[in-house]
């Protein structure tokens, strides 16, 4: 149960519960479409990109508790963001749940109080330790990628 | 002997003693004892199975129906001897009405090809139900895009049973082959397929039956049904994976085309013609899954040692004991719920995405399906992405079932935090 917790963490269940930047987003630019077959999670994520900058991003969808705290965090995260910075943050979220960002450990990310992205992107690394959830946690991110690259292309992750 | 253990054998069957023939089930999973739920995705496998197709690459395999030397014939004789045994299995006439294939999804492509290839033409029908697994589905929607065909479902009420007035209405001139499950996968409704073959008989409509989640929990006998294809997987009735039979009454299964062309299904080949092999052989291209086939064949050893009548009261009293349980839960809602349903216990939990579910169960050792269960139509019927689903095979007892529960209690305690 220890592990689970780590996996479960308040944080994420509030997202849960309360997803933010939730529902289609008016007037947005950019959008693509997720979907993780292997547990049927649907997800969307609309953009309004201006200037290079992500001024606004909001996903919906369905799926489990790991997808929508992921996407609902990243939301929260993303506003505001370059697009080089929010891709730099994708990078190093997808290092950190997939277990290869070496010196990005789960402790390191969380004891460096001054790396304020770390200590948010930090409540999803317990998903390292479940391979089988990573492409739940990284679905929406995935989507977001596809949706600044315009790819229009379903997203799946499996 | 613990009160529950008790119980398990005042059913008549003793779950226990079958548990210690299944090896896997004594190994622990993350540091706790295995509860395993899966089996309707695939059953563990007796000692009897394990040993069988040990012995067969150790002591009796070569290729079969080929060599004059000994190895070879007692290969054959074990090939064909399994043969024998789904034939008595399934109550065929014929041994020669049994066609070995991969498995369920394989056997029902072949009547799609042979069947679409002989009896179907552009704006014929084949009748399907709205619970059937995407393996049932998908070959019939290949086929309409092949040649034309339509394809029909017929409706399921909110317990998930078939509705059989709307089915009958759904027959049509232009029906030319129905193709239903048995036991549906995601619900496990019975299906009446007595009924509906005699439907299709009256009115000279064959009929195909998916026995995969049957077989496993209920005497079948092709002959009183009266079903012209029944096919199910082997690694779902406690034998190998890679294995499974076509039943194909022999007067349909000799109208039919080959599926696959190749080597051991022909009685001469030259440049401008080839000769093709008898029944079952025409439908068995290429060297088979021998080891499977034996194996296979001691699943069903095992099974009629121990009785399928007695598996059956004795699920059918877990049946009864996990809605019961599952009833208590709050927030649970079963899917599935028709009467005298078998094998599956579907579900989904107020405020937890069945996945989640599964991760946690997982962690207490508990080992069931979630997901769309390759029956997305059901998923979308009910009105869910998703469910958990708890399945019983002959080694479950109500201890599992009261494991599932604590485990779904602990669920709650964490999405409740």
């Amino acid at each position: 149960m220890t592990d689970l917790r780590e996996l479960y963490q308040e944080v994420i269940l509030d997202h849960n519960r309360n997803p933010r930047n939730f529902g289609p987003l008016d007037d947005h630019n950019r959008a693509a479409a997720g979907h993780n077959p292997l547990c049927g999670d649907q997800i969307s994520v609309y953009l309004i990109v201006e200037d290079g900058r992500v001024a606004d991003v909001h996903f919906d969808g369905n799926g489990c508790a790991i997808s929508m705290a992921s996407a609902s965090l990243m939301t929260e995260m993303l506003k505001g963001r370059t697009e080089a910075e929010a891709r730099a943050l994708f990078d190093r979220f997808h290092a950190m749940v997939t277990g290869e960002g070496e010196g990005e450990s789960e402790a390191g990310l969380a004891e460096d109080t001054d790396d304020e992205d770390a200590m948010r992107l930090a409540v999803l690394s317990g998903v390292r330790e479940f391979p089988v959830r990573v492409k739940c946690a990284t679905l929406a991110w995935h989507t977001f990628a596809a949706a600044l690259d315009k790819t229009g292309q379903t997203v799946v992750t499996e | 002997m613990s009160g529950a253990a008790a119980i398990d054998r005042a059913a008549g069957f003793d779950a226990e003693r079958a548990r210690a023939d299944f090896p896997i089930l004594h190994r622990p999973v993350r540091g706790k004892p295995l509860t395993f739920l899966d089996s309707a995705a695939s059953a563990q496998k007796p000692q009897a199975v394990i040993d069988a197709v040990r012995h067969c690459y150790e002591a009796e395999y070569a290729n079969v129906h080929r060599g004059v030397y000994w190895l070879s014939e007692r290969a054959t004789e074990a090939f064909e001897g399994a043969r024998e045994k789904v034939r008595a299995f399934l109550n065929a006439a014929d041994s020669r009405e049994i066609v070995f294939v991969r498995g369920a999804t394989e056997a029902i492509n072949l009547v799609a090809s042979s069947v679409g290839e002989a009896l179907l033409g552009a704006g014929d029908e084949v009748l399907i139900t709205h619970m059937e697994h995407h393996s049932n589905i998908v070959p019939w929607q290949m086929l309409r895009d092949r040649k034309g065909i339509a394809l029909k479902v017929a409706p399921i009420d909110e317990d998930g049973a078939l509705i059989m007035e709307d089915f009958r209405r759904l027959i049509g001139p232009r029906t030319k082959l129905i193709a239903v499950t048995h036991v549906a996968n995601a619900l496990g409704s019975v299906v009446p397929v007595a009924e509906i073959c005699r439907l299709g008989r009256d009115r000279g409509i064959p009929v195909l039956i998916d026995g995969c989640q049957a077989v496993p929990h209920m005497a079948v006998d092709v002959q009183a049904l009266g079903c012209d294809f029944y096919v199910f997987s082997g690694h779902k009735l406690y034998g190998p994976t890679g294995i499974g039979a076509l039943y194909g009454r022999a007067d349909m299964l000799e109208r039919l085309p080959p599926y696959q062309g190749g080597g051991d299904m022909i009685l001469s080949v030259s440049f401008e013609e080839t000769v093709y092999a008898g029944l079952p052989h025409k439908f068995e291209a290429g060297t088979p899954n021998i080891a499977g086939a034996v194996g296979l064949g001691a699943a069903i050893d095992y099974l009629g040692g121990l009785g399928l009548d007695a598996i059956a009261a004795h699920e059918s009293d877990l049946m009864a004991y996990g809605m019961a349980r599952l009833a208590a839960v709050p927030g649970l809602r079963p899917i599935g719920t028709a009467p005298g349903k078998t094998g599956v216990l579907s579900f989904v939990m107020e405020g937890v995405h069945p996945h989640d579910i599964g991760t946690i169960l997982d962690g207490e050792g508990i080992a069931i399906r979630v997901g769309h269960h390759c029956a997305q139509p059901v998923m979308a019927r009910f009105g869910v992405p998703a469910t958990a689903r708890a399945s019983l095979g002959l080694y479950n007892r109500r201890a599992d079932i009261d494991a599932l529960i604590d485990g779904l209690v602990k669920v709650r305690e964490m999405f409740d935090r």
